[in-house]
């Protein structure tokens, strides 16, 4: 069953008329010719809708209920997975996933954090909001990968880190802060794919990869729309003017540097089509791996550092000095 | 009229800084009402319950620096608005009063000192200046620092206070906990030591990067220290904070730094820790 957006009402308004005719089976012309002309004006209307996505809508299918997560990309794109549990040093965190797999005729380790779908599930998994226990699990995973020399490849779709006094008494602060540090200087390639939310911290820190790519309505962001709005504008219901500020989609992310590549979703969104948007992720993988394996380690680490010391834009007082300005370039 | 004006400014929701401008302050822990010139002389340490107040950029560099030692570097870096953000004001605008309000271009002063004669590359977080937000000068000041410490085998000593990364740069503002992570790590790479003092308060995106990287971790006395912010952990666990969360106290407990300093030992702390990392001679 499909579930629609409320910026989707249009179009399911116009499903439910088409469906209503189309089960009146009548056989008069007139019917006839009604259930045509409006599916295809609902071809155009869909066509139009999703070509002009503002932030706020994209940041709505990056949350779609139904959006894939690792676990459907797992079951689509890979065999032999043993999944791999707990941190070793206080519990194991079910909001983060990972284990080794085989994919494409690779062994990689693979992780990424999982929201769950039903209300029961993502209970379980604490609608994807890693506590401390997670960051580390995903860490002891990757020195794993490290010492068998797989490649990485991460998932990113949390709202982010865990807010709670249990997770700021286990140094949720120091878990994601200790994540960048050794992800930089990890000798596996390493390539994250933002599926649906990057939420901050908590999406940074499976984040420091060699190519960072995103689905086509995913969104990444320093902060959440509707936080940012309480805080700038004093005013959640902002929520949409701060999607916009902050340039935190897909299009905008890859002018800025942030991200490598945009993975094409279906129209409507990944949810309406697993087996193509997994497809679609698996064939801009294989390139990138492939590009990243043919690079001598010791130059990808080096390329890697490179790539986040080049984040940023400023510019220098200084007389004569050259505008100094990153990102953009 | 001045007694009107006080009062009002007491009764409401203070911020310590504001409180600071007037005779008599209110301790932001304790609630004690304190004579300002008490708490001038004292450090900017409450006499009654020993919160240390936070402390200009420049009065920081005077309590740890020999005195005419401290040389700044990368003053001329000055932020661009990348996102042309705009909220209630244009980040332009924001950056413009930031820096009337301070006579500095950005949140983060940075160079190299002599504490007790050991030289040392040093950052301090200026929180007067849009909150001590960190964006693009301040991750990029960060990494040029530890970069000439590495150049010239200093250890790294990075003063925070800071509410986080900084929202009007968006996205480009978290990149710079990885940016400013993976300059730590080169550090760490040099065996050169780097040793973190968190001041009040020290959150966000700071917290979860160069703050808890430190090999010597270091707090102010009831410092407010953490990830996310208090009032979005009682939102979501919809319940009252237990007494003391996020204070130095509470993180020192729970494992998560190494000492709590007071002002008055601070320099000597730090310059004996520094030489028994490895810098100058060893302590007598």
């Amino acid at each position: 069953m499909r579930e629609y957006l409320d910026f989707e009402k249009p179009l399911k308004d116009l499903e439910g008329r088409i469906a209503k005719l189309v089960k009146s089976k009548s056989k008069k012309n007139s019917v006839h010719e009604a259930i045509e002309k409006s599916t295809e004006q609902l071809a155009m209307m869909e066509e139009e809708l999703f070509a002009n996505l503002t932030p706020w809508q994209r940041s709505q299918i990056a949350r779609h209920p139904q959006r894939p997560s690792i676990s459907d990309y797992l079951e689509e794109l890979t065999e032999n997975m043993i999944e791999l549990h707990g941190d070793r040093l206080y519990g194991e965190d079910r909001a983060i996933i990972g284990g080794l797999a085989t994919w494409n005729a690779r062994s990689i380790m693979v992780m990424g954090h999982e929201k769950g779908k039903s209300l029961k599930e993502r209970m379980r998994r604490n609608f994807g909001m890693a506590k401390p226990e997670g960051y580390r699990k995903a860490l002891r995973l990757m020195k794993l990968a490290e010492k068998f020399q797989r490649p990485i490849l991460t998932f990113i779709d949390t709202p982010g880190a865990y807010p709670g006094v249990d997770a700021e008494q286990r140094g949720q602060a120091e878990a994601i802060a200790r994540n960048l540090l050794e992800m930089v200087k990890l000798n596996v390639p390493i390539i994250a794919v933002v599926t649906g939310e990057g939420g901050s911290g908590g999406a940074l820190a499976l984040g420091v990869a060699d190519r960072v790519l995103m689905l086509e309505h995913a969104i990444y962001s320093v902060i959440s729309p509707e936080g940012c709005a309480a805080i700038l504008w004093g005013d959640a219901s902002k929520s949409s003017t701060a999607a916009a500020a902050l340039r935190m989609t897909a299009p905008e992310l890859l002018k800025l540097n942030v991200i490598d590549d945009i993975i094409p979703e279906p129209l409507g969104g990944a949810h309406r089509d697993l087996s193509l948007t997994a497809k679609n992720v698996s064939n801009i993988l294989e390139t990138y791996f492939k590009q990243l394996e043919k690079i001598p380690l010791p130059t990808l680490l080096k390329q890697r550092e490179a790539k986040f010391r080049n984040l940023g834009s400023f510019s220098s007082l200084q007389a004569g000095a050259k505008k100094v300005k990153t990102a953009n370039s | 009229m001045g007694w009107f004006k006080r009062s009002k400014q007491e009764n409401s929701k203070e911020s310590s800084v504001n409180i600071m401008e007037g005779m008599w302050i209110k301790c932001t822990v304790c609630r004690a009402i304190i004579f300002k010139r008490e708490v001038d002389r004292n450090l900017k340490v409450c006499p009654k319950c020993s919160y240390h107040f936070p402390m200009l950029i420049a009065e920081r560099v005077e309590l740890l620096a020999d005195a005419g030692t401290f040389q700044e570097w990368d003053a001329d870096l000055v932020p661009n608005d990348p996102l042309e953000f705009e909220d209630t004001l244009p980040y332009k605008t924001r950056i413009q009063n930031a820096q009337r309000k301070t006579s500095r271009q950005e949140a983060i002063l940075t160079g190299s000192c002599q504490i007790q004669e050991i030289t040392v590359a040093v950052g301090v977080f200026d929180f007067s200046f849009m909150g001590g937000s960190m964006g693009s000068v301040v991750g990029e000041k960060i990494c040029r620092a530890i970069d000439r410490a590495v150049i010239d085998h200093l250890p790294f000593l990075l003063v925070t206070t800071s509410g986080g990364a900084r929202m009007q740069e968006g996205t480009l503002s978290l990149m710079q906990m990885a940016k400013t992570a993976s300059a730590i790590a080169n550090l760490q790479e040099a065996r050169l030591p780097y040793v973190v003092l968190l001041t009040d308060p020290t959150f966000g995106g700071v917290t979860a990067s160069v703050a808890m990287l430190g090999d010597i971790i270091l707090a102010e006395p009831k410092a407010l220290i953490g990830f996310a912010g208090p009032r979005v952990i009682e939102q979501t666990i919809k319940q009252r904070l237990p007494e003391g969360f996020q204070r130095a106290e509470f993180l020192l407990d729970h494992g998560m730094i190494d000492q709590i300093v007071s002002r008055k030992v601070l320099k000597s702390t730090l310059a004996t820790l520094l030489s028994h990392c490895g810098a100058g001679a060893v302590p007598a």
